[in-house]
């Protein structure tokens, strides 16, 4: 009789299976939005304290970089796509609103005697000119580089704002993530790295940030102008937004948003 | 109407049958068509033996990851094979009833257990291990050998245990009635004999170690160059995929699927290898 | 030099014995560690509140459904499929050239690394049939990973099945068709269970193929069109961005009961296969 009950436990299996694909239609969210995942996590507590707001609106959030947003947004699968780097000429059709600053800090180990770095020893530690942390005044060891994945925003800006035509080494350690990175440096006392500046004090241990040609990466400083590490943060659309999604942005860019944004270590002002 | 019944069951069958190996043919399809334009652009040779990867200038060269990948597999089998297969003949030899039946239920939980899990244990106590007595950044070739060595286990083990278990007993009883003693003739009867077995049980844990992708995220380092010493971070394929997959776009995208290609090649030829023995016993 | 066979077959036997304790010493090590760690922040809270701040805090209830979803979407859709297959491997062939490809293939498709199911569902379920980053696209590609694995659990339950029961029943005038309904499918259901159920185990621990096909959104999916995040794929982001240890713990303790007890309900199956006298 074990058969029966196996049957009927299948049956009902099966029965449940298909409540729940069926249960399932084709929701459509009110805004969708795609691209950079460096913005990705903001927009994701955006999205969460509009969800309390505007229950009805559902926002769907979508990563796969940049490029991939401002496609999206081109043809039309996304209503809005996030951007963590300048449009590009051929872009420039595109509306876009920069929705904050994010600073770009270099992080090292609390535990390191080095506090102050001018950008070329950045990088010249990047192009693996400069090896040993005893060249900088630290302990004689060997300088562990922490770099982003090819094809990261984070790691093209800081091509761009730090490295110039110089390459980074190949024999940097990659991380895929900001929070992975800012891990392994808080682990390793001998390693250096860079993240968003607001995620610097974001997780269970700490991490000491470094200051460039002796200017501390501070909000204050990104806004007058005198740290120049950072890039814009980008929404993007087809044209400019009407409806949900530009109920969706004037959120963004009321006192609530900025708060948000500005508690999550943006520069949102 | 019973005919009837009996030819469609038949058609049913078969054609659930077939469209189960066509996936196989899908797959194979799709990734090869998305990833030999590329190959074909930069060159089988540039892409294979090519030293540089730096998509974004237009560098597609995997061959530091190839490398990679064989060096971890390698480290892996160094450490994960012996004891696999001493596990096993422990298992069909030596374990009373008791452990064995502790055992048994454990090597399947360790198969099951994901394998970010294997990564995080990795993460927590290997690297630090390694950074703080063995030197370098902790993250490197030898941590990622380490940990694929216990991943592999639950394959290399219950494989070989079972073409232990398949063997005739009149094996075992005949070398024992000529006077061996139990090792003697685990050594020269019972290992020879289960060899086949042992050998496939050995490939599939390589195909498993080569194709293991997060817990090595974890651990590896992920620097695209030749590794000096085990103590370095490198980059396997499957790492090459996994961390770049999510920001990739146009050749960079296509040229991860072309790693995606050489996987593939590297694991075919490793399965159809480990089928050929066994099909030979 | 010759070293007395006894004393040899002592020293293996003691390495033998040193090399199987210290691989349970270390499984032990690795599952207590976790669920020591873990434990203490599994609560009823923590399995049905949704995450806050990315994970920092809250629960993790989408990951939890997240998880049923796929699993679910990847069993309905491999199962028949696989158990089709190995009925037609075992009960209508027998060793031809049709035979050899599929079985070829299955076993192809077995060694077929994670990280390739995930490149082809990316291309084919979420790009090419522009399913987007979902539970279904996520659920598909585990179809795909996991049939290997029931075809030949299957297969081997139905060759199990005693050649007795199929020639009573065709002396009986059964056509082969009622033959396996009646006769070798309700004997080799167990079997075929336990296959099943180790396949939701691997779809529970699976993390590479899914993230690239059912995505990593936090919020609870409302449909199998919606993005999702898998408890194992939360996991690894709270794990490997340090976003919250303690929660990282807990999921990892969570995702080891789950298979635990996955295990021991397949195994559950194939014990009362055994109890029943074969």
């Amino acid at each position: 009789m074990r058969g029966r009950w196996i049957r009927t436990a299948a049956a009902g299996l099966l029965g449940l299976s298909v409540c729940l694909l069926s249960a399932c239609g084709r929701q459509t969210a009110a805004v969708i939005i795609a691209g950079s995942t460096s913005v990705q996590p903001y927009a994701e507590v955006l999205a969460e304290d509009y969800a309390l707001l505007r229950p009805d609106k559902l926002i769907d959030i979508q990563g796969g970089g940049s490029s991939a947003g401002i496609t999206a947004v081109e043809s039309g699968a996304a209503d809005l796509g996030m951007s963590s780097r300048k449009l590009k000429e051929s872009e420039q059709g595109l509306w876009s609103v920069e929705i904050a600053k994010d600073g770009l800090a270099v992080i090292v180990n609390p535990a390191s005697p080095v506090g102050d770095l001018t950008l070329d020893q950045i990088c010249g530690i990047y192009a693996a000119d400069i090896q040993n942390w005893s060249e900088l005044g630290g302990p004689d060891a060997k300088i562990h580089i922490i770099t982003r994945e090819e094809g990261s925003g984070t790691r093209s800006a800081f091509e761009e704002l730090v490295m110039g035509d110089r390459r980074i080494t190949n024999k940097a350690i990659v991380q895929d993530s900001n929070g992975a990175m800012r891990q392994l440096v808080a682990d390793d006392p001998h390693s250096i790295g860079f993240i968003s500046l607001g995620l610097v004090n974001v997780g269970e241990r700490p991490v000491k940030a470094i200051r460039i040609d002796g200017v501390a990466p501070t909000r204050e400083n990104v806004l007058d102008g005198s740290y120049s590490l950072f890039r814009s943060f980008l929404f993007v659309a087809r044209s400019r937004p009407e409806g949900p999604a530009l109920q969706f942005i004037e959120f963004i860019f009321s006192p609530g948003g900025r708060l948000l944004l500005s508690g999550e270590g943006l520069i949102a002002e | 109407m019973k005919k009837f019944k009996e030819k469609l069951s038949g058609r049913v069958f078969f054609a659930l049958a077939l469209s189960s190996i066509s996936a196989l043919a899908l797959i194979t399809v799709f990734i090869i068509v998305n990833g030999v334009p590329l190959i074909a652009e930069v060159g089988v040779g540039n892409f294979i033996f090519g030293m540089s990867w730096a998509p974004s200038r237009g560098e597609f060269g995997i061959f530091p990851m190839i490398v990679g990948s064989v060096a971890v597999t390698l480290g892996a089998a160094a450490i994960g094979v012996p004891v696999g297969i001493c596990c096993s003949i422990f298992l069909a030899e030596f374990a009373p009833a008791p452990l064995r039946n502790l055992f048994r239920p454990a090597i399947q939980l360790l198969a099951g257990i994901p394998s970010v899990v294997y990564g995080f244990w990795g993460l927590l106590f290997l690297v630090p291990f390694i950074r703080n007595y063995l030197g370098g950044p902790g993250l490197s070739l030898l941590a990622g050998a380490v940990i694929l060595g216990i991943m592999i286990l639950p394959t290399v083990i219950s494989i070989s245990e079972v073409s232990i278990l398949a063997l005739p007993r009149q094996y075992k009883e005949g070398a024992l009635a000529l006077g061996m003693t139990h090792w003697q003739t685990i050594r020269s009867v019972i290992l020879p004999s289960a060899r086949s077995g042992i050998v496939a049980a050995v490939i599939l844990g390589i195909g498993r170690a080569i194709g293991e992708t997060m817990a090595v995220i974890m651990v590896l380092g992920n620097a695209v160059a030749m590794p000096a010493s085990i103590l370095d971070p490198v980059r396997t394929l499957t790492t090459n995929i996994g961390i770049e997959m999510g920001y990739a776009s146009g050749p960079h995208q296509q040229a991860l699927f072309a790693t995606g290609i050489v996987l593939f090649v590297i694991i075919m030829i490793l399965n159809a290898s480990a089928q050929y023995i066994t099909r030979k016993r | 030099m010759r070293i007395n066979p006894r004393t040899t077959g002592k020293i293996a036997k003691v390495l033998i014995w040193a090399a199987a304790l210290s691989v349970l010493v270390v499984l032990v090590a690795i599952i207590l560690y976790i669920l020591f760690k873990g434990m203490p922040f599994i609560n009823w809270r923590f399995l049905t509140d949704i995450p806050r701040s990315m994970g920092r805090s809250g629960g993790i209830a989408p990951a939890i459904a997240g998880t049923a979803m796929v699993s679910l979407v990847a069993i309905v859709i491999a199962v028949p499929f696989g158990i089709g297959t190995a009925f037609y491997l075992a009960e209508y062939t027998r060793g031809n050239a049709v035979t050899r490809i599929i079985r070829f293939s299955a076993e192809s498709l077995a060694a077929i690394p994670s990280i390739v199911y995930g490149l082809f569902g990316f291309l084919f379920f979420v790009i090419y049939l522009d399913l987007g980053w979902s539970v279904l696209s996520g659920g598909l590609t585990l179809a795909f990973m996991i049939l290997p694995t029931v075809i030949r659990t299957s297969e081997e339950a139905i060759l199990t099945v005693p050649n007795t029961y199929r020639e009573v029943s065709f002396s009986l005038g059964g056509t082969k068709w009622q033959t396996i309904r009646k006769a070798v499918f309700p004997s080799a259901i167990q079997g075929i269970a336990n296959g099943v159920i180790l396949s939701l185990g691997r779809c529970v621990a699976e993390t590479a193929a899914v993230i690239l096909t059912a995505g990593s959104a936090l919020r609870m999916a409302s449909s199998l069109f919606s993005p999702t995040r898998t408890m194992a794929v939360h996991f690894y982001y709270l794990a490997r961005e340090g976003i919250s240890m303690d929660n990282a713990y807990a999921t990892a303790a969570l995702l080891i009961l789950l298979i635990f007890l996955i295990n021991v309900v397949a195994n559950a199956f194939v014990n009362r296969t055994m109890a029943k006298g074969r």
